[in-house]
């Protein structure tokens, strides 16, 4: 882990921007290039910190974006190139996470917590609209004298 | 003489704050008003020796006093002027030292204005704030030390990131701390009502100013940031998704929450649990973002102190103040019950969906960033949850709320009729519709993101309009508008604002036209409709850096617009390349030109991107900033109007 930050340091620090897709690597089929840039925004920048290797210009990054390209070229579909490289380099190049495993979980935490939320909001709403308004008995007379002369401004 | 000083300066604030944190507290348990009374001179004294000690930084970076360690990390004699004063927090310990005198000016600032609080809740909530400053001034001092020599000076520094140097990313962090840190001035009144026991309509009017401050700020701060990284990372993203950006993001979303929520605890007196755990959670998020910055369990693009030992002090603050405050909360919610009765559909219920809505999707964006680290910590699994994830787990939600907000912001109070809302709404709808539909026929077989985004835009702001428009009465006495209460035009400001963000968003994401060539001298190429060519490309000198300048022109059907100088820069001191994007800004799309390396035959690699509407975006954030400030002007929320206006005295306690 320790080296793999390290790695990442360095690589920040020789590779900032600059620029990502060279013209060499654009392929001439427009249609098969702009399945490659699809394919490579959701690819991650193995040395990088959080960028795609569309975006990077790590020379990684240059690597596997050629890879793609050639994957694609040689006739593969979008799922058996990103299959390709997922089994040589982990699923961490996946910037968008799979569903399998425990992942389901992340992929559900928004709507689960939505459904939470909501019935919870609903039922306090429900109980605000059939609860008895309360006296204002609550406040004392110098309390309440506080409260209008702040209210007043 | 003078770092020594301000060094000192800085372990007496630090005294101070202790003193702070405990006399008003016991007093106000006691009830012995002197004892309560420490509070405020004490507050003005720590925001006053903390200023000194961040002015003695400063000057040891504006005279390159190089036998500071600090300095020789950060700065370099040649750098320009600005850039040495911004280098004071371009760095671990610098921003740490910024941050506490946000607090501290926050303390000061309650105590300046708060003249018009019970005197126990005032003491107890300046014994709270000044419990978190004593934690960061510990931070400071013993893991973090700014004011640290070196033993023999070097000759010059080591220079600031050239990344950092940069008008719009030197004035970046202190934005964002303010509104990290004035949402601190919340949480200490969290916690004082709950010590205190009890939260009624003026707690909500209280709190609310501050937290729009706060939102304001925060606002600002993280629209320089994202402009910022537009210009100058090379490409013209936006939003990375990355770590750091959502540390700053769940505050925002929490803040922007808790502005909604504490005017029902103001206007109707409900929602008052939720909302203290909301002030609670919203600065405890902007503990988790310090905590992420500068811990370096994630790592990002721009955190900038990966040293475990900081980061534990970090989560230690983190757990002691979250996890207290929340104890209280636990042990106090029961004795708030709400007061206020209202209907299924009403303004409260708005507000409530909003709540929701806001609260859930900073949910998915902190389980998004902490899922590769839950990953890897129970079930080994390496992975990655990038930008792709978070544009699908949260633009629904920001749909959702974009759909309610117009209904949401004309329902009455207490009981409505959402037919009568949706009757107003519909010539608004039509308008937004109309749009969608033009964009949905223009484009063809393109992301659905551009029609959607521009109806949710038109939506907003036609709902926005709508409202004014409701305002002049049956007459359309326009002149009503001119007397209308200014927290009345803030919000409507504010929302147009967001609908403005949200057009730019859709407008950059869904038709964005990019080319990427190899760039012969002289010879011009089209862009979607623009001609370019690239005239010369020189070699310049910078005051510490080297750059290579191209010059590009940009024309249209023949006619010159711009000449634009995109340039590629080298630090020959910090040895680190930046790209300088140059960028033709108009109202409906900029032109951003980069260069690249130089190719065979006196040819550039020239990357040319046409970003409709990408300056929506942050114009959207100016006004979204611009409605709270005019809604904190309001002389209801003026915070210092009740103060000012008690010539006889408090009342004796």
């Amino acid at each position: 882990m320790k080296r793999f930050i390290l790695t990442c340091l360095l690589a920040l620090s020789m590779a900032l921007p600059v620029g990502a897709v060279q013209p060499d690597e654009v392929l001439d089929d427009p249609v098969l290039e702009q399945r490659a840039r699809e394919l490579s925004k959701g690819l991650r920048c193995l040395v990088c910190q959080n960028e795609s290797i569309d975006e990077s210009n790590a020379s990684l990054a240059r690597d596997l974006r050629i890879l793609v390209r050639d994957r694609l070229v040689a006739g593969d579909t979008d799922e058996e190139a990103i299959a390709f490289i997922v089994e040589r380099y982990g699923e961490f190049v996946l910037l968008r996470p799979t569903t399998g495993g425990a992942n389901w979980l992340l992929w559900a935490a928004g709507p689960i917590m939505l459904l939470i939320a909501g019935g919870t909001g609903f039922l306090y709403l429900r109980g605000r609209s059939r609860a008895v308004a309360p006296g204002s008995d609550s406040l004392s007379a110098e309390e309440q004298q506080r409260l209008s002369e702040l209210l007043k401004d | 003489m003078v770092t020594e000083l301000g060094h000192f300066a800085l372990i007496l604030a630090f005294m101070v704050a202790c003193v702070q944190a405990v006399v008003p507290l016991v007093g106000a348990h006691k009830r012995w008003s002197g004892w309560m009374a420490v509070a405020e001179p004490a507050a003005t004294l720590q925001f006053l020796l903390t200023g000194f000690a961040f002015a003695a930084l400063t000057h040891a970076f504006v005279t390159s006093d190089f036998t500071l360690r600090l300095v020789v990390l950060n700065s370099h004699s040649l750098k320009p002027m600005i850039y040495k004063i911004s280098g004071v927090w371009g760095n671990h310990e610098g921003s740490m030292l910024l941050w506490v005198l946000i607090l501290t000016l926050f303390g000061a600032m309650a105590a300046w204005f708060g003249g018009n609080l019970p005197p126990t809740l005032r003491a107890r909530v300046l014994a709270v704030q000044s419990a978190v400053a004593v934690a960061f001034f510990a931070f400071i001092l013993f893991t973090s030390n700014p004011f640290l020599r070196v033993a023999v000076p070097p000759f010059d520094g080591q220079d600031l990131n050239p990344l950092l140097q940069d008008v719009g990313l030197a004035l970046h962090p202190p934005f964002l701390y303010l509104g990290y840190v004035g949402l601190s001035i919340c949480f200490s009144f969290a916690v004082a009502a709950l010590i205190e026991g009890r939260i009624d309509a003026a707690w909500g009017r209280w709190v609310r100013p501050w937290t729009l401050a706060a939102w304001v700020f925060l606002t600002i701060g993280i629209g320089l940031g994202s402009w910022w990284a537009y210009y100058e990372l090379g490409w013209g993203g936006f939003w990375f998704w990355d770590p750091v950006e959502n540390a700053s993001f769940m505050p925002w979303l929490l803040a922007a929450a808790l502005l909604h929520s504490a005017i029902v605890v103001e206007k109707r007196e409900a929602l008052k649990s939720w909302t203290i755990l909301l002030a609670i959670l919203a600065f405890g998020f902007s503990l988790i973002g310090t905590f992420i910055v500068r811990s370096g369990l994630l790592t990002s693009v721009h955190a900038f102190a990966n040293d475990p030992e900081r980061g534990v002090f970090i989560l230690i603050i983190l757990v002691f103040f979250t996890g207290g405050a929340l104890t209280l909360f636990a042990a106090r919610a029961n004795a708030m019950d709400a007061k206020g009765v209202f209907g299924l559909v009403s303004r409260e219920s708005a507000l409530v969906a909003n709540n929701i809505l806001l609260a859930v999707a900073c949910f998915v964006v902190f389980v998004g960033t902490m899922w590769p680290l839950v990953a890897e910590m129970f079930w080994d699994r390496k992975l990655s949850v990038g930008p792709p994830f978070f544009n699908m787990a949260f633009t629904p939600f920001m749909v959702l709320l974009g759909l309610l907000l117009p209904i949401g912001a004309m329902l009455p109070w207490k009981r409505a009729k959402a037919g009568k809302v949706m009757r107003q709404m519909i010539p608004g709808l039509i308008v937004a519709l109309a749009l969608a539909g033009l964009a949905w026929t223009m484009q063809t077989g393109r992301s659905l993101l551009g029609p959607v985004g521009l109806f949710l835009g038109a939506w907003i702001v036609a709902g926005a309009l709508t409202e004014l428009w409701t305002r002049t009465g049956r007459t359309r006495d326009l002149t009503r508008l001119l007397r209308l209460p200014r927290a009345d035009w803030g919000k409507a400001v504010a929302h147009t604002g967001l609908g403005v963000t949200m057009f730019g968003v859709a407008g950059l994401m869904a038709w964005e036209a990019e080319d990427i060539r190899v760039a012969k001298i002289g010879e011009p190429f089209e862009v979607a409709g623009f001609e370019l060519t690239l005239n010369e490309v020189n070699d310049v000198r910078g005051p510490n850096y080297f750059s290579t300048m191209g010059n590009v022109t940009l024309s249209r059907n023949g006619t010159e617009i711009a000449t634009l100088f995109p340039e590629k820069r080298n630090y020959p001191v910090a040895q680190m390349p930046t790209t300088e994007a140059a960028i033709d800004y108009r109202f409906l799309r900029d032109v951003y030109v980069v260069i690249g390396d130089e190719q065979e035959g006196g040819a550039w690699t020239l990357r040319t991107y046409v970003k409709p509407l990408a300056g929506w975006i942050w114009a959207g954030c100016i006004i979204m900033a611009l409605g709270g400030s005019l809604s904190l002007s309001d002389r209801r929320f003026r915070v210092a109007a009740g103060a000012r206006r008690q010539p006889q005295g408090v009342p004796a306690e």
